[in-house]
Parts: C-alpha cells; structure tokens; sequence
C-alpha cells in the first residue's frame, strides 16, 4: 500500500502491524509524533498494545526492560536529551539481552540547546551493546523497524536495536512510502518466542551479580552476538528483499564504487546528499562512489574494507564528533584499513551539527578540496564559519 | 522451601535479609521480585548462585519501580496475570532518594505493584552514607559526628505520607521486631488491587554499630520509643497502630548504638537527644500510639 505519509506516521504504521504487546511513551522532539499516533491507534481500538505513558525516558525504557523480561515484544522511541537519559538502562537491557526494538529519532545534545538534527545522540551510545541501524530515508526506516525486531528476537543474538532516523529530516518529512500489509508482517516476522523469561512456573534470576572471575565472559558472549548478528542482518535483509522487493543485502550499501577512485563514506539520510553530489564530480571525470553504512554497531568491518580495496582515498561525512579526537565513524573506518597493504589517504568531516543544512555544494567542495591535496589527512569540520562573529 | 533460600552472604544478624524472608513466605511465592541496586541484591545474587525460589529481576539502583511497572504490564498483556503479585523489594536510599520518581511515577498510574521499602537508614552497601530516610543525630560517613556537626541534622523523609499523597490505597510501616504484623501486612497489600506501600524497618549490625545477637531487641526499641510508629492506611484512612504501653524513653534505643554514640558525650548531644525524642512525641500524639 503505496501512500505519502510523514516519517513519524510511517514508523507508527510498522508498530501497530508488528503488534508489540508493551509499548513505554514519553514525548520528545522530534520524536513525539510516533508516540502520539500509536496512542490515537490504541484509542481507536486499531492497536490492542498496553502502552504507558512514562515519567521520564529513564522511566520508559526502565518499563521495557521489565516487560521485556517478562516475555513481551516491546516498543519506545526517543531523542537526543531522552536517549542519554536512558544511558544507564541501554547497557542494562543489553547485558541482560533483551530484544527491545527503538527508534531513535536522530538530535543533536545540549549545551547549547538544539531540537534540530545530528547523530551525537546515538553515535554516543555506540558501546552499549544494542545493534545501531541507520536509514537514509522514510521507506528504510519504515523497513528497519521491522527487520530490527526479527535481527534482536532470534536466539543466535538476542540483543536491542535502535533504529535510527534523522529528526524532522525524515521524522516531519512526507515521502511516498510502500507501507506494511499486517498479513506481510505476520509472515515475515514470527511471534516472539522468549525461551527465557520471568515466570513463577520456572522462577529465574535475571541481573544477577558476576564477579571478576565471570564479568569477562559475559561481555566476551556479547561480543560474539554482536558477530552473529552480522550474519543474520544479512540474512534478514535478504529474506526481506525476496519478500518485499526492496532494500540492501548487506550492512552497507554501495553506489557508483565499482571504479571509484575515490570511496565517500557516510550514514543516515545524508547519504541522499552526497550521491547528489558524487554525480555531480562524475560529470566532471572524478570518479567517486558512496559506501553507506547502514548498521554501524555490528560494525561492517569485512564489508568496508572490500569496498576500500582500489580507492585511492576515502572522506567521512558524519554528524558528529568524539570531542578531543575525531568523528568516531572516522575512527572505526580507519580502524578498518589499517591492514589493507596500500592503505587509501583517510579524510572526515564533522557536518550538519544541530541541524545545519548539509548542501551538495558543501560535499562537493571538501571533497575536491581533498582530491586537490589542499586538505592533509585527518578530520575537519566541514562548515564553521564566522566564529569570532557568531560567538564573541 | 525456603523462598529467600540459605546460603545468602549477608551480614550475621541483619535485620534486612529476615525481613524479605517473610516477605516472601506471606506471598507463598506467588510473586515476581524487582529488587533494586543494594545489600540484599549483593548478598543474594552472586553469579552463578541466587537465593531466589521466585522470578527475580535486579536492573539498575533507581529503576525498580518501572522494572515492576514494566513487568505488570507485560502480564497483563500476556494474559498472564494469575501467576502472581509484582512486588518491588528496595533499600531506603533506592526508594526515597535515587527511586523517588520512578517510585511516584508507579504509584500515580497506579500499577497493581506492592512496593517493600527495607529501611535500614543509610547507603550500606557502599558503607554507611546518609540516605533521605537516615534519622536526627545519626553518625553515618558522610554526616559524620564532627566537631562542628553533630551528626545527620535533618528528619527522616516522610515515605509514607508521600505514598499517601499518591493515592496508594495501602500505606504501611511495619518492623522486623513483629514479624507476623509483616505477614499480615503483606498479605493484605497483596489482595489490594494498585499501588500499595510497605515500609520496614530493618536492622543493619555494621551500619548502626550494634550487637548482631541483639537486632530484633534493638529494632523493637524503636518502636517502644515511637521512633519508628507502626501503622497502616487504608485507601487514605489510618486504619490501626501498634500501641505502646509504658513508651520509652528515646535514650534506650539511642545508647544501644555506636551511631548515635557522640550524643551521649557533650550538651549538644543532649540537645539532639531532646529534638529526637520531641520527633517521638509527636508520633505518639500524631499516630496515637500510647495505650
């Protein structure tokens, strides 16, 4: 059923059809038209969920990991200042591996105040042990949604998912959008079944303590499914495409990198941009490519690095920074090639911080500037301009 | 069976561990235990061991309520609520200070959840720290009697009044010094449907500085002293007391433990001991406790 929603609207559409049973609320922009519309399917009798109104993000993840634990397919969604309330709870329902599904509507982080759009927010929470997936637009967050559910239940890996959307980018934007049959969604993603749960028939202790002497090795299984889920978000990815005829296969998606000389490496709907861009350069005779990440925790390691085997260099674009270092994207890709015999020259650039408009004309010029040698190796802002003036 | 089994590594005496046994034996196990971040956490789940013959669930320090409100919903959801009661089981720091919100937020949508406060008056897990629930004059390290400042200078929170001004249908205190009054209590907090409360005094040896083989001795001095009323609301109403006969003087609970050991040695001490046994009196008035 092709129709234009808005983003938000898209994402409550694949909620209400995956049915979670637990869904916890609490509103933040640019977040709150998620919850909002589930909450008018459930007063309209269209979703027979139990939804709770929190006391705070903390309080509505906190609600999740209880339900979560108890056997029920749970739902949330959050924002910037929301997601880093729920810091200490994201580490908590990962090591105790609940399959929680949230979307993230992507803000930046005070100070200063910004309701407007960057990745700080989830980029931060990289080492939390959820799955990150990051979608370029409405349909692919629409999608991720569900496949996010079928990647955490699985037994193999048993880990949360945020799936991740730029804010007001694609959460206020309307697109043409393929959404969900419920009948498709019964058949793709089959009902959850926890194994193991809270119940009096077969009491269990969940959040036990684990000494030195056993620490190591909880964290060691973690990482582990993080390797599995590797597998199986290309599995899932590819049973969906056979199924719905659209998406990738792969933790990455690639564009124009069969010959390109040079690889530009982004995530989130961004990417749109920069393809923009890269035609632009090939009209010119550069011979650029995009590589996409779409699931940034697992990290696509074997993948990027195939892509970067004949480039001669590669530019981050992210919208974030690991303050006192670099963009962590940049970071991990270059943590990627540091075996590759003829490592590509490595650039990054922060861009389109606290909602900043990203043009084409923007990618355009740092990566001609790149290409030019007018830029050494190493990670720039893209686009600070004014600083005396604006902030004297 | 024991539900709160043996085996679990708390402190020789310690009132808290006695309480959630009989916690647990009034719900005949017929309950699903959120505990927050704390001693009983510590001592009963050390990987691969538990003391639990319930589901058990341990998240974070502050999150207990939620945890529960979580698992209540999901329950309900799942059809499944006739597997038993959702009971949160927390120490006095979890609930009145770091747990206050998810706390109110619990009470004001009014899940069907009993939330058992073990008030042992400080932080002992991290060693002895003021807690909101620490009382007048109590040595703890981080009110330590000093030469300046005698000791903890505030009242206890009132927990229990902040229940009530939820709407909890059931608020009640209780002491591990009456353990059948616990059972009772439980059982009927149980049979409620919504939020109910259930705060417990409970003895800490090291914390306090007291003798392990008097506990229970101690813990009924608070009450004889109207230190500690026992009392219980129903749906906003009180309902009963535990009266005292003869109540005594404050001093007899107060000397008996190396907290409040400073206010026996200069004239300020004396002056808090006057202020505390002031805070008696009127529990005795408030609550009617003399017989």
């Amino acid at each position: 059923m092709k129709k234009v929603v808005e983003g938000s609207v898209a994402i409550a559409h694949a909620v209400k059809t995956i049915r979670p049973d637990v869904i916890a609320a609490y509103p933040i922009t640019p977040q709150t038209h998620i919850v909002e519309r589930l909450s008018e399917y459930i007063a309209d009798g269209e979703l027979k969920s139990e939804y709770v109104r929190a006391d705070s993000e903390f309080s509505a993840i906190s609600i999740l990991v209880g339900a979560s634990a108890t056997g029920a397919r749970t739902f949330t969604s959050t924002s910037s200042q929301g997601l880093a309330l729920m810091h200490e709870v994201l580490f908590n329902a990962s090591g105790m591996r609940l399959p929680i599904v949230m979307v993230v509507a992507n803000r930046a982080l005070s100070a200063p105040l910004n309701i407007w759009n960057d990745q700080q927010d989830s980029i931060s929470q990289r080492d939390s042990g959820w799955i990150q997936l990051y979608a370029e637009d409405i349909q692919e967050a629409h999608d991720l949604t569900l496949q996010a559910y079928k990647i955490s239940e699985d037994i193999e890996v048993r880990l949360p998912s945020m799936v991740c959307m730029d804010g007001f980018i694609l959460t206020h934007a309307y697109e043409p959008v393929d959404l969900f049959e419920d009948e498709e969604v019964q058949k793709f993603l089959p009902p959850y079944d926890p194994k193991v749960y809270l119940t009096t028939e077969d009491p269990l202790t969940f959040g036990a303590l684990a000494t030195p002497e056993y620490y190591t090795e909880f964290r060691y299984v973690m990482q582990q499914a993080m390797e599995r889920a590797k597998k199986k978000i290309r599995k899932v990815f590819t049973e969906f495409k056979e199924m719905f005829n659209r998406g990738e296969e792969s933790l990455i998606s690639l564009y124009k990198m069969e010959d390109a000389d040079i690889a530009i490496i982004t995530l989130g709907s961004l990417t749109s941009t920069v393809r923009e861009a890269v035609d632009r350069l090939r009209d010119k005779g550069i011979k650029a490519g995009v590589v996409k990440i779409i699931s940034y925790r697992p990290f696509p390691e074997e993948e990027i690095r195939k892509s970067l085997d004949k480039v001669n260099s590669f530019i981050v674009f992210e919208k974030d920074i690991s303050l006192g270092h670099e963009g962590a994207v940049f970071t991990d890709v270059k943590s990627v090639v540091y075996h590759m015999k003829d490592r590509p020259s490595a650039f990054g650039f922060a861009v389109g911080l606290g909602g900043r408009d990203v043009r084409e004309s923007t990618i355009e010029k740092l990566i001609v500037e790149c290409i030019e040698g007018r830029k050494k190796e190493g990670f720039y802002f893209g686009d600070v301009k004014r600083v005396k003036e604006i902030l004297k | 069976m024991m539900l709160f089994g043996p085996g679990h590594r708390a402190c020789a005496g310690c009132g808290c561990a006695v309480t959630i046994r009989h916690v647990l034996e009034a719900l005949e196990g017929k309950c699903f235990v959120v505990n927050s971040t704390g001693c009983m956490e510590v001592v009963s789940t050390p990987y691969p061991e538990s003391s639990w013959e319930v589901p058990y669930i341990h998240s974070l320090f502050e999150n207990a309520s939620a945890v529960a409100a979580g698992i209540e919903t999901a329950l309900k959801s799942l059809s499944r609520e006739h597997e038993g009661k959702v009971v949160v089981i927390a120490g006095d720091g979890a609930t009145a200070d770091i747990g206050v919100q998810t706390l109110s937020g619990m009470m004001f949508r009014g899940h069907d959840i009993l939330y058992v406060c073990y008030d042992n008056e400080a932080y002992m897990n991290t060693g002895v720290q003021m807690s909101g629930l620490t009382p007048l004059g109590a040595h703890t390290t981080t009110s330590p009697a000093g030469k300046s400042i005698p000791g903890n200078l505030g009242p206890k929170k009132d927990m229990p009044a902040i229940a009530l001004a939820h709407g909890a249908k059931y608020v009640a205190t209780a002491s591990m010094a009456f353990l059948a009054d616990i059972k009772k209590k439980i059982r009927k907090a149980r049979d409620i449907t919504g939020p109910s409360y259930i705060q417990i005094h409970s003895t800490c040896v090291p914390g306090w500085g007291i003798d392990s083989a008097r506990s229970v001795e101690i813990a009924r001095l608070a009450v004889e002293t109207g230190l500690y009323p026992i009392f219980e609301y129903e749906n906003g109403q009180l309902v009963s007391v535990r009266k005292i006969k003869n109540r005594k003087p404050v001093e007899e609970y107060l000397k008996v433990q190396a907290r409040f050991r400073h206010l026996f040695k200069d004239e300020r001490g004396k002056e808090i001991i006057e202020k505390i046994q002031e805070i008696a009196d009127y529990n005795a008035q408030y609550y009617g406790l003399d017989a």
